[in-house]
């Protein structure tokens, strides 16, 4: 039953010292969907991700990706096991150039003897080229990281997991502190990588959310309100009461 | 060739430094001092692979070891023993109760030659032993601190609580280890007398020439993916994991890596010095290592052998006139290069020498007797 999504989520529980930030979720993501999760502060968005790529380790319940059980691996494994997941603020290596931090990112010579020996080849060298002009950072690669703009910070690091090829990419407000146009780009960016893979994304802006989302879940206190497509979801009006109504 | 030039060795810059250091060592060091003085700074050049090694953990690693002495000892040990097994043969040993075994365990009343001690009547096995076991009890440290993700201040306590627990367990057993004296009365290494003078400058030359590979063997590391890495971890740790990577597993690495160094100077020591006493693997030692490697400049691998040379020489100019000065001396040193110089030596050179020194040689290349010197390569330049 499970195999047939990518991403099964089944009675997932966490508890924080008796608080219950995840509470008995249930969550299914289809392959080459793109899903977007919304709801208030503290709703448990973050939290969810956390639980999957394994940051936060669940109480109870079952995570099962492509049929694989996640809720016991170590993160590296559930890496390469192809989930991605990108962090809220920024999260890239800001000494290094943006080349280096794609280099870094390439699935291969993972292992400490491994890294020692990695040599830039040229399929690797034609990767990152190929994510660079995905991401928009053709004209950085040679460019200090930490000297990026927010925006292209952003789009570095949805890079980053994106030279992976992960199978499962989770991103935690990639719009975040972006400009308008930055925006129209990541939409772009984001309904262009959604293909071949399953997409989780966390968002508030809902004009960004309309745009790119195939079908919305709506969390409330670690749990499932709703879900279905964009219309269904704001015009349910318990949807209105807790989170759009404000 | 192209690679070995840019890994191993750093490119332009890298060879430059290297074989400013290499002249100083074996040229301007030789001819300057006399054979005791020499032998001296040759002992400081042992302390520089500790020095080295902490620059790999500490300055790229981001891990505070404040036990690098439990490394440096059990390098010194694994050769003293080999050391004095061979000097405590039967017949120079034939007074004792039991001839044939170390005198200290004689007066020890122990009878027969500890277990562990047996492998030790092998050269090879001991120069293996010299890296391979403080290699592996760094693994195995390692393993227990950094797959539980124990880091900072946590580990720089743990790591300095086990230089205590060595010293004192050397100590406390005086019947295998020697106690407090150490292990002494060391005289020849497979017959050869390491107490003449002409060992004396060889095991200099030979410790510079380790000192010197290690380098490189560090610039090759630091040059790979792998050096990317360890910036990396200390930039975002968690981005590094769940790019998919074990954090755990090269933070043991780079660990175990500056445990085998640090253990190289230790073996080198106890030929050079002659003895190896746990004064050398407690707390005090492994902080002063620390401030060497701070001093020379922590992210710098030639500088932490600047920083060791200059310590040691400003410690025993200083001790010698006011001996009971030096350690307030030497925390005022620590204090002062870390709040004012934070990078050290390197860090002083690259700020204000380096621009100078770099006018000047433009200075000389334009000058009348540079020309001279090279006429062709100089119109070379000018039609570029």
């Amino acid at each position: 039953m499970s195999n047939e999504y990518a991403l099964a989520v089944e009675d997932l529980t966490v508890s924080f010292d008796g608080f219950k930030a995840v509470d008995g979720l249930n969550l299914y993501v289809d392959k080459n969907e793109l899903r977007v999760i919304i709801g208030p502060n503290g709703a448990g968005k973050t939290t969810v991700l956390d639980l999957i790529c394994g940051k936060t380790r669940a109480t109870s319940g079952t995570i099962r990706f492509k049929g694989v059980e996640l809720t016991k691996y170590p993160e590296y494994k559930i890496v390469q096991a192809g989930v991605g997941r990108k962090f809220q603020t920024p999260s890239i290596y800001e000494n290094l150039t943006v080349l280096e931090n794609l280099e870094i990112s390439f699935p291969r010579g993972r292992s400490v003897f491994g890294s020692l020996t990695f040599v830039r080849s040229q399929d690797v060298t034609d990767r990152i080229l190929e994510i660079a002009e995905t991401i928009f950072l053709s004209e950085h690669l040679e460019e200090q990281a930490g000297l990026l703009s927010h925006g292209q910070k952003q789009w570095l690091e949805i890079g980053m997991l994106l030279i992976q090829d992960p199978e499962l990419l989770m991103l935690d407000e990639p719009v975040a502190g972006m400009s308008v146009s930055e925006r129209e780009k990541t939409a772009e960016l984001l309904n262009k990588i959604s293909q071949g893979r399953s997409v989780i994304v966390i968002e508030h802006d809902m004009e960004f959310v309309k745009r790119i989302a195939h079908k919305v879940t709506v969390l409330h206190q670690g749990k499932v309100l709703a879900e279905g497509n964009m219309d269904a979801v704001q015009n349910n009006p318990k949807v209105i009461e807790v989170y759009l109504g404000h | 060739m192209n690679t070995f030039y840019s890994k191993w060795l750093g490119g332009k810059k890298g060879v430059i430094e290297l074989a400013v250091l290499a002249a100083f060592i074996f040229i301007v060091l030789p001819l300057w001092l006399d054979i005791f003085r020499l032998n001296m700074v040759g002992k400081y050049l042992t302390y520089a692979f500790a020095a080295v090694g902490l620059v790999m953990v500490w300055g790229y690693g981001g891990i505070l070891s404040l036990g690098q002495g439990v490394f440096f000892g059990i390098g010194g040990y694994c050769m003293a023993m080999f050391l004095k097994l061979e000097a405590s043969d039967p017949v120079s040993t034939a007074r004792q109760t039991t001839p044939g075994i170390p005198d200290f365990m004689d007066w020890n009343q122990v009878t027969s030659l500890p277990l562990f001690w047996e492998p030790f009547h092998s050269l090879i096995f001991t120069l293996i032993a010299v890296i391979v076991v403080p290699g592996v009890i760094a693994y195995v440290i390692g393993a227990a601190m950094f797959k539980r993700r124990v880091s900072g201040v946590y580990f720089s306590i743990i790591t300095q609580a086990i230089a205590a627990i060595l010293t004192i367990l050397v100590v406390g057993q005086q019947g295998m280890t020697g106690g407090i004296n150490g292990i002494t009365d060391l005289k020849t290494l497979h017959g050869w007398n390491i107490n003449s003078n002409s060992a004396k400058y060889i095991l200099y030359y030979v410790n510079g020439a380790l000192l010197l590979g290690v380098i490189v063997l560090c610039k090759y590391v630091l040059s790979s993916k792998f050096g990317r890495l360890l910036l990396a971890m200390r930039d975002k740790e968690d981005r590094v994991r769940f790019s998919g990577y074990d954090v755990a597993n090269f933070k043991i690495f780079t660990f175990s890596l500056g445990a085998a160094i640090s253990a190289i100077g230790g073996a080198m020591f106890t030929l050079q010095v002659g003895f190896m006493s746990p004064s050398l693997i407690g707390i005090v030692p492994s902080i002063e290592m620390v401030i060497f490697a701070a001093i020379g400049g922590r992210m710098s691998l030639v500088g932490a052998v600047y920083g060791t040379w200059l310590v040691n020489y400003g410690k025993t100019a200083f001790s010698e006139s006011f001996p009971s000065l030096w350690l307030f001396l030497m925390g005022a040193l620590f204090i002062g290069v870390v709040m004012l110089f934070p990078n050290g030596l390197a860090g002083l050179y690259n700020s204000y020498l380096k621009e100078r020194l770099e006018k000047l040689v433009l200075k000389f290349k334009q000058s009348g007797l540079f020309k001279k010197l090279n006429p062709v390569k100089t119109e070379l330049q000018n039609e570029q």
